[in-house]
């Protein structure tokens, strides 16, 4: 455990070590913001409520999404797989925590920092520009569980198209197509509540949503007592789910593992 | 102005030589790259699948904005790489290898970045391009379809200058590369959208300091033979061209400027 908090220590140092980086990532990330939220004010400009979601909610939605988009690291992740490719894997393997926990425990390290300061300048801005909807103290506390639940579901996304470099030589392809799925699968582009019934229901039932759609209903209050407990439940079992999934292809790669030069 | 252009050919053309060699790859990369632009225009038909109309555009004319712009991009993408990797070559000091070559800088490092799976953006902006085409029943004159077409390379420029500006914030914040995303993505994502959604000082900045909203939204209204929903002047539809000259070389002097201050950060 003092393991993993000392590797968890080196993930935020990471990327603490670069300031102007996570300055402009902000700055990215809030021009995204405006944009989106216009786009989506307008479309309120024709109806009140579209899938349970009110002009107030979808604005909150957007600031949330720019929040997290580094905390659960949606985009490309890759330090896996080019350790898998040039053969450094097979130190890894020989030291005495495996992989998928140490970069696990890395992954959580660097969320909390991504969280604090990628996210909240962001928030921030669009707190001020816009109205916002913030949680009761409950769902508060209910979202930071659930954002937790949100990066360990996506970093198991992120350490299987990872693994695929046990068997492919260019990953690159795999990870382009699982990434693409992700960012319209989990409520990046346009919230899960936008979509067309049965693919509404499909998205909500795959693990995707879990990594996005689910903490901002959570945020929002979109769900209580019992049926909130379930919702957070069911965000874990797609965690345990992956992880274990990571676990058995990383054995099954280790075991056709050929690292090149002896 | 011939010599250069062959430099650059010679340049791209060594990639692409490259790039070939792998062609699973190439292939995966390429598919890959179709689909992950390709979510974008999902976006937009999420959006009309919950309103007839954006303010006055239907979904057919917005799939003409995200057409042009996605073609545009990618074709600037294409001609002169993303600049992503612009900011490591200042970071690891590389940039002082261009400096000492008796060519210009800005074509080196147009150059040193060129990627075939970048034409697939192109080509499913094009394909949204024909669907839109054909769905919008548009009444074609001549001058029309010259605004069309010239809509494309002046788009280009635009990006492209707006894109090296953007690039040049690197020259003094060596890990600050991710500021040209916001110019590049977010202006790509920006102009796909009629800029008469967005609110008044984000459009103004939009159309007179950055001036994306030359890349797509006034050439489609006289494409689209649209009134413009914000009234404004009819001759701003057809000044792209002008503004493209004007940004092109706002951004020559801003990169000459950038070099003429750039300190090496590599020992």
């Amino acid at each position: 455990m003092r393991l993993d908090w000392e590797i968890a220590k080196r993930g935020w140092r990471r990327y603490a070590a670069y300031p102007w980086a996570t300055a402009a990532g902000a700055f990215t990330n809030t021009i995204f913001g405006f944009l989106q939220a216009y786009i989506l004010l307008a479309v309120y400009r024709h109806r009140s409520d579209v899938g349970g979601f009110d002009a107030r909610d979808a604005v909150t939605y957007v600031w949330l999404a720019q929040a997290m988009i580094m905390t659960v690291y949606i985009f490309s992740w890759q330090e896996l797989a080019l350790r898998i490719r040039d053969g450094s894997i097979a130190v890894d393997l020989a030291r005495p925590l495996d992989p998928q926990r140490y970069w696990l425990a890395f992954d959580l390290g660097r969320a909390p920092y991504h969280f604090l300061f990628r996210g909240l300048l962001p928030f921030v801005v669009g707190a001020i520009v816009f109205d916002l909807r913030y949680p009761s103290p409950l769902d508060a506390l209910a979202f930071v569980v659930s954002l937790t639940f949100a990066v360990v579901v996506s970093f198991g996304v992120r350490f299987l198209y990872n693994s695929a470099a046990f068997w492919l030589l260019d990953f690159r392809g795999v990870m382009t197509l699982t990434i693409t799925v992700v960012l319209f699968l989990s409520g990046m582009v346009m919230p899960v509540r936008f979509f067309p019934g049965w693919l509404r229901d499909a998205a909500y039932a795959l693990p995707f949503s879990a990594i996005l759609q689910t903490p901002v209903d959570v945020w929002l209050g979109k769900r209580d007592g019992l049926a909130l407990l379930g919702f957070l439940a069911l965000q874990a079992g797609w965690a345990v789910v992956l992880l274990a999934l990571g676990r058995f292809v990383l054995a099954c790669g280790t075991r056709k593992l050929v690292v090149q030069g002896g | 102005m011939v010599e250069p252009l062959l430099l650059w050919r010679r340049l791209i053309g060594a990639q692409i030589r490259s790039q070939l060699q792998y062609r699973l790859s190439m292939t995966l990369d390429f598919v890959g790259s179709g689909l992950i632009s390709f979510v974008d225009f999902l976006a937009v038909l999420v959006i009309f699948h919950n309103v007839p109309r954006l303010d006055t555009w239907g979904v057919r004319e917005v799939a003409f904005l995200y057409a042009l712009s996605s073609i545009s991009f990618a074709l600037t993408d294409m001609l002169i790489g993303h600049l992503d990797l612009f900011p490591q070559l200042i970071r690891t000091g590389n940039f002082d290898v261009l400096l000492v070559r008796p060519r210009s800088t800005l074509l080196q490092v147009f150059g040193s970045d060129f990627a075939v799976r970048r034409l697939a953006k192109a080509v499913q902006g094009a394909a949204v391009l024909v669907y839109a085409l054909s769905a919008l029943d548009l009444h074609w004159t001549v001058w029309r379809a010259v605004v069309l077409l010239a809509s494309v390379p002046v788009g280009c420029v635009i990006f492209g200058s707006v894109w090296v500006v953007g690039a040049c914030i690197a020259f003094w914040t060596t890990d600050g590369g991710e500021f040209t995303n916001a110019f590049t993505y977010g202006g790509n994502f920006m102009a796909q959208y009629p800029i008469d959604i967005y609110s008044a000082w984000l459009r103004r900045f939009l159309a007179y300091v950055v001036p994306l909203a030359f890349v797509c939204y006034f050439p489609a209204l006289y494409v689209l033979g649209k009134p413009d929903p914000l009234g404004l002047p009819r001759f701003l539809e057809l000044s792209s061209p002008a503004v493209a000259a004007v940004a092109a070389l706002v951004a020559g002097l801003v990169w000459r400027f950038a070099v003429r201050h750039y300190r090496s950060a590599g020992g």
